[in-house]
């Protein structure tokens, strides 16, 4: 069964989507987007230098995966338009990420901000893909401003404690009309893998790779683990049950 | 309400007979916290943590790699004049001491500007002694037209100013702001600082904060190690980090612990602050500060910067020169100390690498 992945006029066989701000080497991070398959990758526009050949993380991702930027730093709208135009005009490409924070302790998103650059973006023809806290009403708007994905945090940014936003993220998938994508708080395989389960159509995973022991192999293991969530999710789960089957069920005299 | 308030409002608090009574158990308390209480952070910096110097070291670790990744943010000084208005009992820059006073001029500004920009390194901290005569807003505006071109974030470490010229540095194109308390021991300041404007305790105490309301995206705040107690120096540190952190939630606020070391003039601290005494209270402030950005500059050795660097450190300064114009000039001016850790950018790279951290030569976009 073809189950590609279409967004924002791409199409993509691997759902796992890689932020690149915490591995330990340029390298490192190249390593792990080949070994996994990865076929999406968001850079903050603030760590690109493009004046320089050996710094340029640019140079570490590989041909055929999609660079999305993200404007990571900004404060508000305006900044975070002010970095998308930036990075388009630099050569960075069409995608954007949006990430207005300005909360330094919590690294939460701002919702309000993120709308209104996400309508100016979109309406500029960027492919925009806002970070957001998961909020029903702020999805929606989100959607009406011409966003190509909505990306809902599971958790704190880096916090790796999982789909702590569960039920408001179940909410999102199924009530709105664009890809769901969990980004920020995934801290395993398994909890990627449930986020899949439950419907979400991508998981961004960053802290959680870049951090693990064996980052390579961990990326690998979170391709996988998106995989068979995904799959799960086609396949239709069981129900689960109340309690278990009586043998003599108590409504069995009704016969 | 200012910092000062808060300060004042722990002078009646007994520091001494805290750190008598604080028990193994208090620690393990703090320990255990995620999120922690100024007395947490008091028992972690108290005689009574020292024996649990390993357990912080792994928590201190897991939170900055959590936090921040497996990189390390690389900045170059950049030392714009050595004229000071001050006489600060400590400093080489000091306005009684007979050195030789060097300002750049434009030229020679540009030739050290572009010497760094070689180097790869997109930010850079400004620096010049405390004179407003000889180094006026007028002056660090010029310089940063000139600065402005070679890099993409640019750090201040100048006199105290006010609100509104820091809005007009900022609007020139800085975005970061660093001012040392030096004591926040009143006594020891005024003790210290024996002449010139540096003398106004307040006036600089409330300067971080005056940068955060002008819209600086990083504030650095630290205290001078050597010249009171440590123990309560960082408590103080870490309080008014705090304090900056929760009132102004868009700032990145930083904490950075330099000590004291030998220059022309030889002062020696007066309370000196071993090895041991740094590393404790840096895994201190890092588990009462998870967010915070941590930096150990130059002035501490290689070999111990290198071991420093897993323990809770985000970033470093490199290729440092305290000298103005020292990079590129023939004719330099005086020192302001003595750099401990000589090695040059291509070295603190090669060695960050190899320790598994990623160095950031840029971090910041000018928007």
């Amino acid at each position: 069964m073809n189950d590609d992945f279409e967004l924002g006029g791409a199409t993509l066989k691997n759902r796992l989507l890689l932020g690149t701000g915490k591995f330990s080497s340029h390298r490192l991070m190249e390593e792990a987007i080949r070994r996994s398959g990865v076929q999406l990758v968001t850079v903050a526009l603030r760590r690109i230098d493009f004046d320089s050949r050996e710094e340029n993380v640019l140079q570490f991702v590989p041909p055929g995966c999609i660079l999305m930027s993200n404007t990571s730093g900004a404060r508000n709208a305006q900044e975070a338009v002010r970095i998308a135009r930036i990075a388009r005009a630099a050569g960075a490409g069409n995608w954007v990420k949006i990430e207005v924070i300005a909360d330094h302790r919590y690294l939460l998103p701002d919702n309000y901000e993120t709308i209104k650059a996400t309508e100016i973006l979109a309406g500029e023809g960027f492919v925009v893909l806002p970070y957001m806290n998961p909020d029903l009403m702020v999805a929606r708007q989100l959607m009406a401003a011409g966003a190509a994905a909505v990306m809902p945090l599971g958790a704190p940014i880096g916090t790796n404690r999982g789909l702590q936003t569960k039920a408001m993220i179940q909410i999102l998938i199924d009530e709105i009309n664009v890809p769901i994508i969990v980004d920020a708080g995934i801290g395993r395989p398994s909890q990627a893998a449930e986020a899949m389960e439950m419907g979400a159509a991508a998981v961004l995973v960053n802290t959680a790779i870049a951090t693990a022991g064996d980052p390579v192999a961990m990326a690998v293991a979170f391709a996988s683990a998106v995989k068979a969530g995904r799959q799960a999710f086609l396949s239709g789960p069981a129900a689960t049950k109340e309690s278990a089957e009586a043998s003599s069920p108590l409504t069995g005299f009704l016969r | 309400m200012d910092f000062y308030d808060i300060y004042e409002g722990h002078k009646r608090f007994d520091f001494d007979d805290f750190f008598s009574n604080v028990t193994a158990t208090d620690v393990q308390a703090a320990l255990a916290g995620e999120k922690l209480t100024e007395q947490n952070f008091l028992a972690l910096l108290s005689p009574a943590a020292e024996p649990f110097l390993e357990a912080m070291a792994y928590k201190a670790r897991r939170l900055t790699v959590q936090n921040f990744g497996k990189v390390v943010f690389l900045f170059t000084p950049l030392y714009l004049s050595n004229y000071c208005e001050n006489q600060c009992s400590y400093c080489g820059f000091s306005s009684k001491n007979e050195i030789m006073r060097k300002k750049l001029t434009k030229q020679e500004m540009a030739e050290e500007a572009e010497a760094i920009a070689a180097q790869d390194i997109k930010h850079v901290l400004v620096l010049t002694g405390e004179s407003r005569e000889h180094t006026p807003p007028a002056y660090l505006n010029d310089c940063l037209k000139i600065l402005n071109k070679h890099f993409s974030s640019i750090s201040i470490e100048v006199y105290p100013l006010a609100t509104e010229e820091y809005r007009a540095l900022i609007a020139a194109g800085v975005d970061g702001l660093t001012v040392y308390q030096e004591a926040y021991n009143e006594k020891v300041y005024a003790k210290v600082h024996l002449a010139g404007p540096k003398r106004d305790y307040l006036y600089r105490l409330q300067a971080p904060e005056r940068g955060c309301q002008a819209g600086m995206r990083t504030v650095t705040i630290g205290p001078l190690l050597g010249l009171a107690d440590w123990r309560r120096e960082v408590f103080f540190a870490g309080v008014h980090a705090a304090y900056l952190q929760n009132k102004y939630w868009d700032a990145e606020v930083n904490l950075s612990f330099p000590r004291l070391r030998p220059h022309r003039g030889s002062f020696l601290p007066l309370v000196p602050v071993d090895d041991r005494a740094f590393v404790q209270l840096l895994l201190a402030s890092r588990l009462f500060l998870p967010r915070a950005g941590l930096t150990v500059s130059t002035r501490e050795s290689a070999d111990l910067r290198d071991r420093l660097l897993r323990l809770g450190v985000t970033k470093m300064s490199a290729w440092s020169s305290t000298e103005v114009g020292g990079r590129k000039q023939g004719k330099r001016g005086s020192t302001q100390f003595e750099i401990a850790d000589q090695r040059d950018i291509a070295e603190m790279k090669e060695m960050l690498l190899s320790s598994g951290y990623q160095p950031i030569f840029k971090d910041w976009h000018k928007v």
